[in-house]
């Protein structure tokens, strides 16, 4: 996909810009954040972090040029196919892309092929070798304690590995040869890869979520302009005094805590025949890895502060790059933020994140033609989408819960100010 | 009160100047006293290995090996060499210039490093001063914060032998002769004792050496050094093993040294006669009384796992401390305490720390010996490898000797790896690297290894373990 380099906004004063040096060259690799061109004003010097990884395709404006506010300077094509950070404006969450081979940690052969031969997700043992290293020693007593859990799960027969030593214990039951699937014998391609136990788990819960849940959506849309002009005010002063980048992702988190707040109901659980109201706002933040998709969770987000969640998000991602997320990262969320929009989605359905009862979605910033007071002008707006449970939220709830959340982002001072 | 250097380490050997150019580097102004005397007369830094052990020795010993090869290893590969004479003035020259260009190269690192070199001794006072007394007589008191000890080991005298003149030496004294002996005695057959005997051999002394232990190399692998006695009395090393020497005698003519076995009392007649019994640390007079300078009952330094002493803000690192004499060792050990200085959590893992021996074939090994191993019930399986299986090796018409790999017999994490054979010194590297990986033999079976080296013995070896070996026939599992 390919994404315009534009000119920043340029400070009021100014009417235009020169480009005065290009850190990369077409054809160069890039990295998301990584200065990619710098723009001089006789104000100062603005420059320009390259917006994802991928490659720099084009320069459209050379050194030395004039450029205006706005205005594209050169194109860059994303890498296909890698893990992408979360959020659309970039949050600190950085996920580098990485080789197929590449778990995130190194593996020794012999590790390599015990992971290989019993399907074993190398996230899920820990290691005792150098620097956290899965050694052999470990995979072997990770298995042995497998089989002493005495599974008794029989995988399907059309297993092709060697028969495992221990089956996996937390496999869903087995399921009955899907029907519809083509025979195997008629001649044409296929692959047949079994599930690793972390797409299983994530199957079995998304599955359990459809069924178990009346599940609805309701969609909304927010103008992103106040948090875009803050972001450029603001952006360079907080990386360097919080080391963290200012993402979307904090002001979405801090909104969707203050929503919580004033709509309590959209912060409960079912508990068998109780509805249990969270006095807390713990937010799962999902995070999409080249295993699956992972969900830490911010404790008491209502609390923190726009730094400290960017700083949390940033944490979380490297862990869940490197297999090190702890069970405690993951667990007892109340509500949950997933972002579809550094894929490019426009607009989803989010699937709820048992017991939670609700989740947001946010998607891609897209300039477009909106009214504003009897005119027409173009804002960067985003898609918004809450999946709700309608066992315990009712639509009216849920869709104040969503323009609350929109009244607040569209008017971060307002937030700041409690209002 | 401002003191006078950030650090300063008392001793120029490996130790201690590696540890002063990481203090160096890590911005420390630091100093660096010794009162090494090079055989030029003038002032030399480098200690006892670049002077008068490791490289005078290793320099010997490939001057030797090839005078002895060209004149009779040569045959067999189609190259007829007749006439080859020694030049020993030459050879010696050669290492002196070799020690010479090295400890210079010491000297022109220090400068680049703003190291202030202080030639002379150094002794210890207490509140972290030095006292240093140059070779002039000129002395004073220098302060830091910072004290290194690294002041190294001597030659073990002992009573029935001491040293004369050019006769009765120890081992920096036979690295100077100007004739060879005819006859060469040597008490001590350890290291050491092994390499020099094998260069005075080679240059056509008779060579019996008499140890007091009864097991060759006992700190070795068994097996490795049975193969080791062999070859080296194929070569022509008379080797007494139990051999307690009592007494000598120097005459004009010859050295009488008697000595007993378990079958009695002997005599053994000798031109020259080399003392390689070990090394002990040199602290007499290394500190002040009042500093309370913590000693062992072996008169080594006391060190913690991190080398401090029990002063706060001394350190001692090197053959003065605990732990295997090897100058790799105190390097490190410099190393490990110039960073923690600096603030940070160095550590050294002294159990993938290689043993070297340079005779020929080579012997190295790092971990545990199979001994070692089975007194501590640790279960573990054997692999082995031997070079004569080797396509490299048989090129280079160098078959003696072989690998052997251990490994945990339920982790399969490797626990030792032993090499007696050509480049064994080099090979091990690869041994130490996967060790310290806490790698298992699989790993190393696993592993591609460029054909045809020696190198692929240990992989070889490492397949062995599980009894996969290619080039090798029919294979027991064995272990313990």
């Amino acid at each position: 996909m390919t994404i315009e380099v534009k000119v920043p906004e340029l400070p009021e004063s100014v009417s235009d810009g020169v480009v005065v040096v290009w850190h990369k060259q077409p054809g160069d690799i890039i990295e998301r954040d990584e200065a990619l061109v710098d723009i001089e004003t006789d104000k100062v010097v603005l420059e320009v972090p390259a917006p994802l990884d991928g490659v720099l395709e084009k320069v459209l404006s050379a050194e030395g040029e004039t450029v205006k506010s706005d205005q594209v300077i050169g194109l860059v094509k994303e890498n296909g196919g890698h893990a992408q950070p979360l959020s659309a404006g970039g949050a600190a969450a950085e996920v580098k892309t990485e080789t197929v081979a590449d778990h995130g940690q190194p593996l020794s052969p012999a590790v390599r092929k015990l992971l290989a031969e019993h399907r074993l997700d190398p996230g899920q043992i820990s290691g005792t070798g150098k620097g956290g290293r899965l050694t052999k020693g470990d995979v072997i007593g990770f298995l042995e304690q497998q089989g002493a859990a005495g599974a008794a799960i029989q995988e399907p027969s059309r297993v092709e590995a060697p028969a495992a030593k221990a089956p996996l214990t937390k496999a869903p039951p087995p399921v009955a040869p899907t029907p519809g699937l083509p025979e195997i014998g008629e001649e044409r391609p296929q692959k047949r890869v079994s599930m690793s136990r972390l797409r299983a788990r994530i199957a079995e819960r998304m599955l359990q979520a459809s069924l178990g849940t009346a599940m609805l959506t309701t969609f909304n849309e927010a103008d992103m302009l106040p948090i875009k002009q803050l972001r450029e005010k603001y952006g360079a002063a907080f990386q360097e005094n919080h080391s963290v980048r200012l993402g979307y992702m904090s002001f979405f988190v801090r909104a969707v805590a203050e929503a919580l707040k004033r709509h309590p109901e959209i912060n409960a659980s079912i508990d068998g025949e109780d509805i249990v109201y969270h006095g807390f706002c713990d937010i799962g933040v999902a995070i999409s890895t080249d295993r699956g998709l992972v969900v830490p969770v911010l404790r008491d987000a209502e609390h923190l502060g726009l730094a400290e969640i960017e700083t949390a998000i940033r944490d979380f991602a490297e862990k869940a790059r490197s297999g090190k997320l702890a069970m405690g990262d993951i667990t007892g969320g109340t509500f949950t933020i997933t972002n579809g929009g550094v894929f490019g989605s426009m607009l989803s359905t989010p699937i709820l994140n048992p017991p939670q009862s609700a989740i947001l979605g946010m998607h891609k910033i897209q300039e477009r033609p909106v009214v504003v007071e009897g005119e027409i002008v173009i804002r960067p707006i985003m898609y918004l989408a809450l999946t709700y449970d309608h066992r315990v939220v009712d639509g009216r709830d849920a869709v104040t819960f969503l323009t609350t959340i929109i009244e607040l982002l569209q008017d971060p001072a307002g937030m700041l100010l409690d209002l | 009160m401002k003191q006078d250097y950030d650090v300063i380490v008392i001793g120029a050997g490996p130790a201690g100047y590696v540890a002063a150019i990481r203090c160096s580097q890590l911005g420390m102004k630091t100093a660096c006293v010794d009162d090494w005397i090079g055989k030029d007369g003038s002032p030399a830094l480098g200690g006892t290995c670049l002077n008068v052990g490791c490289i005078p020795s290793k320099a010997l010993l490939e001057s030797s090996e090839l005078f002895e090869r060209t004149r009779t290893g040569i045959a067999g590969h189609g190259i007829a060499a007749c006439d080859i004479k020694l030049d020993l003035p030459t050879m010696i020259t050669n290492k002196d210039l070799t020690v010479r260009d090295l400890t210079k190269g010491i000297e022109t690192l220090f400068r680049f490093n703003g190291i202030d070199w202080l030639p002379g001794r150094g002794r210890l006072l207490p509140e972290r001063c030095v006292y240093v007394t140059g070779h002039d007589g000129d002395a004073r008191s220098l302060s830091a914060a910072h004290v290194i000890i690294a002041c190294g080991s001597a030659s073990v005298d002992i009573h029935a032998a001491p040293l004369q003149g050019e006769r009765i030496v120890d081992s920096a004294g036979a690295l100077d002769w100007t004739e060879v002996p005819r006859r060469l005695g040597i008490i001590g057959a350890g290291v050491i004792g092994l390499e020099l005997g094998s260069v005075w051999r080679r240059l056509g002394a008779e060579v019996t050496l008499l140890e007091a232990q009864e097991q060759f190399l006992a700190m070795a692998d068994r097996q490795i050094a049975r193969n080791a006695q062999q070859l080296l009395q194929k070569q022509g090393l008379d080797i007494r093993m139990g051999a307690l020497v009592k007494s000598s005698r120097i005459t004009d003519a010859d050295i009488e040294i008697s000595y007993q076995d378990r079958e009695g009392d002997h005599t053994l007649t000798v031109d020259r006669l080399i003392v390689a019994v070990g090394r002990r640390p040199c602290t007499e007079n290394i500190a002040a009384p009042e500093t309370g300078l913590l000693l062992t009952e072996g008169g080594f330094i006391h060190v913690d796992d991190h080398c401090e002493t029990n002063l706060p803000g001394v350190y001692a690192v090197g053959d003065v401390v605990r732990g295997p004499m090897l100058a790799h060792k105190g390097s490190e050990e410099g190393i490990m305490v110039a960073e923690r200085i600096a603030g940070q959590q160095s550590e050294l893992n002294y159990d993938t720390i290689a043993s070297v021996i340079y005779t020929k074939p080579e012997i190295a090994w790092v971990g545990k010996t199979e001994e070692i191993l089975r007194q501590n019930g640790v279960e573990f399986r054997t692999g082995m490898f031997p070079f004569a299986a080797s396509g490299r090796a048989r090129a280079m018409r160098e078959t003696d000797g072989m690998v052997k790999v251990l490994s945990d017999s339920e982790t399969d994490r490797v626990l030792g790896v032993h090499i007696i054979g050509v480049h064994a010194s080099e090979l091990i590297g690869q041994a130490v690297l996967a060790m310290e990986f806490e790698a298992s033999s699989e790993d190393i079976a696993r592993t591609v290894f460029a054909h045809p080296t020696l190198s692929e013995a240990l992989h070889e070896a490492a397949l062995s373990v599980d009894g996969r070996a290619i080039h090798i026939g029919k294979q027991a599992r064995r272990g313990n």
